[in-house]
């Protein structure tokens, strides 16, 4: 990828990105979205970091496999914990490659 | 004036703490997927935001179509329709400038902190408009600062390339905040992992959470509806 296209690249998203953010503000203030649509919309983060995450703690790159033996999903116990008690996203975040590189090292 | 970007600045604080070190990573990342400190730049400056730059940095590391980036990118900021839409009652009669401009710097930590400050009242518009940029500016610093520092981290150290994986489980937690969401988050994890093996390429991303979304609000509806009595 050149310049130019990785530049494209960013634009196209930043457009993504920043659209999401700004109409509603500027054209929806004052109104409402229709109540199934707003309910379906405050499910997708739940389900798109769920979605992210599940391949990567169960299962192989190449070839894609099932497995529940990746130092990912071990790692994913003490990160979660830490979350749900902390809910400090710094610290969950450090907590928890601390204990994947652990459990690098231990393997 | 003065006041009021104080206000901001001693407000933006916690998240600018908070973004230092995963910005650091992300740029740690980003050098070990071959960009380089002006492309993090331009990253940061043009879609600013944590998540998306997250996936942006690991799907260009496997060579994804650039079609599947941006529709995942695209995806994963749907949530900030819900959050620009909660703000925009903060801001009757305020000119489509200003709310342009204040909708560039909107994260889920902006508007998380924003959104209180606003309710509890005495909340200027500049101080929200400072806080956006300051978290930016955090942004945009430890990203670049991060591609330069990843030159001297050896691959794998201190585990950063979990860095990613502990960013998205917090920020799941976060999403947590009642059995329908778990539920909707079990069902995405569940067809995420039968489209991973199923579909080719990063589709199953977006297939796994509409479907899941849409499981999620069948179910709280026919739920709801059996709690009502007819």
């Amino acid at each position: 990828m050149n310049s130019r296209e990785f530049l494209l690249l960013m634009a196209a998203m930043g457009a993504v990105t920043y659209l999401p953010r700004m109409l509603p503000l500027v054209a929806l203030s004052g109104r409402k979205l229709p109540s199934w649509f707003a309910e379906w919309l405050e499910l997708i983060p739940a389900a798109i970091l769920s979605a992210l995450i599940a391949p990567t703690l169960f299962a192989h790159a190449d070839p894609r496999v099932l497995t529940f033996g990746k130092i990912e999903l071990l790692a994913a116990l003490p990160t979660l914990f830490c979350a749900v008690k902390t809910r400090s996203l710094a610290g969950t975040v450090v907590v928890g490659m601390l204990c994947y590189w652990g459990l690098g090292l231990v393997k | 004036m003065a006041g009021t970007v104080r206000q901001g600045l001693s407000a933006a604080w916690p998240i600018c703490l908070g973004y230092f070190p995963i910005g650091l990573s992300l740029g740690v990342l980003a050098q070990k997927g071959g960009l380089a400190p002006w492309q993090m730049a331009a990253m940061s400056i043009l879609v600013f935001a944590g998540g998306s730059q997250f996936i942006a940095v690991a799907m260009l590391g496997v060579a994804a179509s650039p079609v599947a980036i941006v529709s995942t990118v695209f995806m994963v900021n749907l949530r900030h329709l819900l959050m620009s839409s909660a703000l925009s009652v903060h801001f009757p009669g305020v000119s489509r400038r200003f709310l342009a401009l204040f909708a560039y710097g909107l994260t889920d930590e902006s508007f998380a902190v924003n959104l209180t400050r606003f309710s509890q009242g005495g909340w200027h518009r500049y101080s929200a408009l400072t806080l956006n940029h300051a978290a930016n500016t955090t942004w945009i610093v430890s990203t670049v600062a991060g591609v330069y520092l990843g030159q001297l981290v050896p691959p794998g150290a201190a585990g950063v390339d979990y860095a990613l994986t502990g960013m998205f489980i917090c920020l799941l937690v976060f999403q947590l905040r009642g059995p329908i969401f778990t539920i909707t988050a079990l069902i995405a994890a569940a067809c995420s992992l039968m489209a991973y093996l199923w579909l080719p390429g990063n589709a199953y991303v977006i297939v796994a959470s509409c479907c899941a979304a849409t499981a999620g609000l069948v179910l709280k509806r026919t739920l709801l509806k059996r709690e009502v009595p007819a």
